[in-house]
């Protein structure tokens, strides 16, 4: 028997090898840019040398042959570098603007859409949903395949008042990230529990541990040791799930799309900002979440229409106020947007400033 | 050969429509891949039933403890016999990008010829935590399809309570805001730390990410144990010219409007004859200004990093941005960036040492008290660590004097 391979471990590899050769000259030598159009970008360097950016939307899970396609793409006119942005587009660096035009119209005739620059909705980033997740109240590669499609229009064009920056996950955790609009599955009932199974599979303490309100205690169920759950308490955040699968959150029936909106990471204007509950209850409808797409765009219908430029979806709620909100969005304002969490008095209104 | 594919009228809807369909290339795969026929199978059940089918496990290989992301099928006849059995195992590996995920199509082509050869021919530019996601392996194919990527150059990122992989921004690649060396800051966190990646043995997982300036296109803030975020501690610089130019291009009302009314902190003003006046002192460096006329106005000459602790979203707690630990710190020299690797350092050896199990660093400091935190770690408090002062007044304060010659020590220095 031959010794094992031991990994080299080499960590996160050398940037330079990667980059385009006009990116390796003017490293940490940039000007300023412009944007020539959605999807297009042009830096220029102090050298004086431009480089030119295509901005293309993939499907993220990405077959070899599309990949190749991809890079049979960049070998054709980008020099044979490409690289990828947070949201999964992909990104064609260009030395020689003859090469734009002919490299937009072959992505487009390849069917990638170009976009996702500027005051643009930008590819919706995701998790894995159920292609891969063991946790999952739903799919998100297929989720956000459908919402591409209704909001194609939206990532070709810069028609939005500043950029709009969408996430969706497959539950509360929310590996999809904060945006200007998060689309999650809310679980609304405890979790379903399968007593046999609990004393085989669960670490108890450390399950009872996970409960973010105390919620769950060790009980002898049927003469086995398992957990139960006080369900006036349970808030139904699936915590107790992925350390004790016996402890079923997903409910095909009742786990529902939760839609949030003004977050931001970006310290531009003002501080960042987490995202905040405007919608819930909205039904898991595969293969196309219809009922989710109807809210996503009156939020953004609501937004382009009345928000001035600049104002990400955050910051024109705050300056209109959120009455104002839920009457240009049309959605329902109820006692679960009201903040009972731990520190929610401080998103209390403690002022007269009322608009009438 | 491939087998038979499945029916599967559900997914078939979403090849229809503009956007690139990933049902497409899942079918694509699959005309010679068993794997993603069952693949197939088992996502339209799931789509049918609304149910997910995967569960974790333990696969890994020699020599690392993590970075593997074992499935199983959960989708079992009643013979115990998994009904899409091509795809009852679905592993993933988790490899680590170059930063700000830059590649040749050389080093990609590579990648789909392994993973054609050993998985299912998915992969994924890239997860939500940065890594590219080589989807679908079986266990016995997770250890020769990571040699071959490993003998590339490239190595696992994290997973479970671990240091997991970092993120960087595009940054001075391609970004005239960028601040410092996003690339080698990152690879310098995270290659540091390796141990803590490979050998999971965190209280949970740990996360650095890397943004080049305050517009944080890396979202640290929110979503990084320790965030590194570019500024500057100068004036910015203003092109007159520039703005001149903007002013007669854009009009009066559209910088006023803009520009200037944006500015959070009202510094700035325009001058009659369409110059800019910039009140620095007052300037919190939110970028508002420089994004829209990035022609005419850049970060100052002074250039570094604030540093920022415990961002996280949901469990346990809620979510916490992260807090500021270091308003600023140079980071171009090579002791520069010793010093950064050393406080990196303290403060996951502190998060390893007195987090609680599943805690992450935003709950720790929360529960200790980023006073506590400070201390522990050695770092001196600052105002610009706070949003306002204590509201409280339950508190001690029997050290009040020693703490208050602390700071006129400081302030002398």
């Amino acid at each position: 028997m031959s010794e094992p391979r031991m990994p080299i471990e080499s960590g996160v590899p050398e940037m330079e090898p990667y980059l385009h050769p006009v990116l390796k000259k003017n490293y940490g030598e940039w000007a300023w840019h412009e944007r020539l159009r959605p999807g297009v970008l042009r830096h220029v360097a102090k050298s004086g040398d431009s480089i030119w950016t295509v901005r293309a939307g993939t499907q993220r899970q990405m077959d070899v042959y599309t990949i190749r396609k991809l890079m049979d793409i960049a070998d054709e006119f980008a020099e044979g570098y490409v690289r990828f942005t947070i949201r999964s587009n992909i990104e064609y660096m260009v030395g020689d603007e003859s090469k734009v035009q002919p490299l937009i119209d072959k992505l487009n005739e390849e069917g990638f859409p170009i976009g996702g620059t500027g005051p643009s909705v930008s590819m919706i980033s995701h998790t894995q949903g159920w292609l891969h997740c063991d946790i999952p109240g739903t799919d998100a590669s297929g989720a956000v395949k459908a919402l591409m499609d209704d909001l194609y229009d939206e990532f070709v064009k810069e028609e939005m008042p500043n950029r709009v920056r969408i996430t969706t996950s497959c539950c509360q955790i929310n590996c999809g990230g904060q945006g200007d609009i998060a689309i999650n599955i809310q679980h609304t009932k405890p979790p379903k529990i399968d007593h046999s199974q609990v004393a085989n599979v669960c670490e108890r303490p450390s399950v009872v541990a996970r409960c973010p309100v105390a919620a769950i205690r060790p009980a002898m169920v049927n003469g086995k040791p398992s957990l139960e759950v006080d369900e006036k308490k349970c808030i139904c955040c699936g915590a107790c799930f992925p350390p004790c699968p016996p402890m079923q959150i997903n409910d095909p029936e009742h786990s529902k799309f939760a839609i949030w909106v003004g977050g931001k990471n970006s310290n531009a204007r003002s501080k960042p900002t987490f995202h905040k509950l405007v919608a819930a209850g909205v039904p898991n409808n595969p293969p196309r979440w219809p009922e989710v797409s109807t809210v996503v765009k009156q939020i953004l219908s609501a937004y382009k229409e009345d928000a001035k430029d600049w104002e990400r979806i955050g910051e024109w709620a705050d300056r209109i106020g959120w009455p104002k909100f839920f009457e240009k969005t049309g959605l329902p304002f109820t006692k679960y947007h009201i903040d009972n969490w731990r520190g929610g008095r401080s998103n209390l209104n403690a002022s007269a400033h009322i608009r009438f | 050969m491939a087998k038979q594919m499945h029916d599967t009228p559900m997914l078939d809807q979403l090849e229809s429509g503009p956007w690139p369909s990933f049902v497409t290339g899942l079918k694509r795969l699959a005309k010679d891949n068993d794997m993603m026929v069952d693949l197939l199978g088992q996502l339209e059940t799931s789509y049918e039933t609304r149910k997910g089918y995967w569960k974790g496990g333990t696969v890994g290989v020699i020599g690392y403890g993590g970075g593997i992301i074992p499935r199983f099928t959960e989708l079992k006849g009643d013979d115990g016999v998994a009904l899409f059995p091509a795809a009852a195992e679905f592993h993933t590996l988790r490899v680590m990008p170059p930063p700000g995920m830059h590649y040749d199509t050389d080093t990609i082509r590579k990648f789909c010829d392994i993973w054609e050869k050993y998985g299912s021919g998915l992969i994924a530019f890239h997860g939500q935590s940065g890594d590219i996601m080589f989807q679908g392996c079986t266990t016995d194919n997770v250890q020769p399809a990571f040699d071959e990527i490993n003998e590339m150059g490239f190595d696992l990122g994290g997973a479970g309570p671990a240091v997991r992989t970092g993120m960087s921004c595009v940054g001075a690649a391609r970004c005239e805001n960028s601040c410092f060396d996003e690339g080698r800051t990152m690879r310098m966190l995270v290659n540091n730390a390796l141990d803590d990646m490979h050998r999971p043995a965190l209280p949970y997982k740990f996360k650095y990410k890397v943004s080049g300036c305050p517009n944080d296109c890396m979202n640290s803030v929110q979503r990084a144990d320790l965030a590194t975020i570019g500024t500057w501690r100068d004036d910015m610089k203003v092109d007159q010219d520039e703005v001149k130019s903007f002013v007669a291009e854009k009009g009066r009302k559209y910088v006023i409007d803009n520009v200037i009314t944006r500015c959070p902190t009202q510094a700035l003003s325009l001058n009659d004859d369409d110059t800019l006046a910039v009140d620095n002192p007052s300037c919190v460096r939110c970028m508002h200004c420089i994004n829209v006329m990035n022609k005419a106005l850049s970060p100052g000459d002074d250039k570094g990093v604030t540093l920022l602790c415990g961002g996280k979203r949901t469990l346990k707690i809620g979510d916490l941005m992260g807090t500021v630990i270091v308003p600023f710190m140079k980071l171009e020299s090579d002791e520069d960036f010793e010093t950064l690797e050393e406080l990196a350092t303290e403060i996951l050896d502190f998060f390893a040492e007195n987090a609680l199990e599943h805690e992450r660093t935003g709950e720790m400091i929360e529960r200790i008290g980023l006073v506590n935190f400070l201390e522990g770690v050695g770092l001196e408090i600052d105002p610009n660590m706070i949003e306002r002062p204590r509201m409280n007044p339950y508190v001690r304060m029997d050290g009040w004097d020693e703490e208050a010659s602390k700071w006129a020590e400081r302030k002398a220095q």
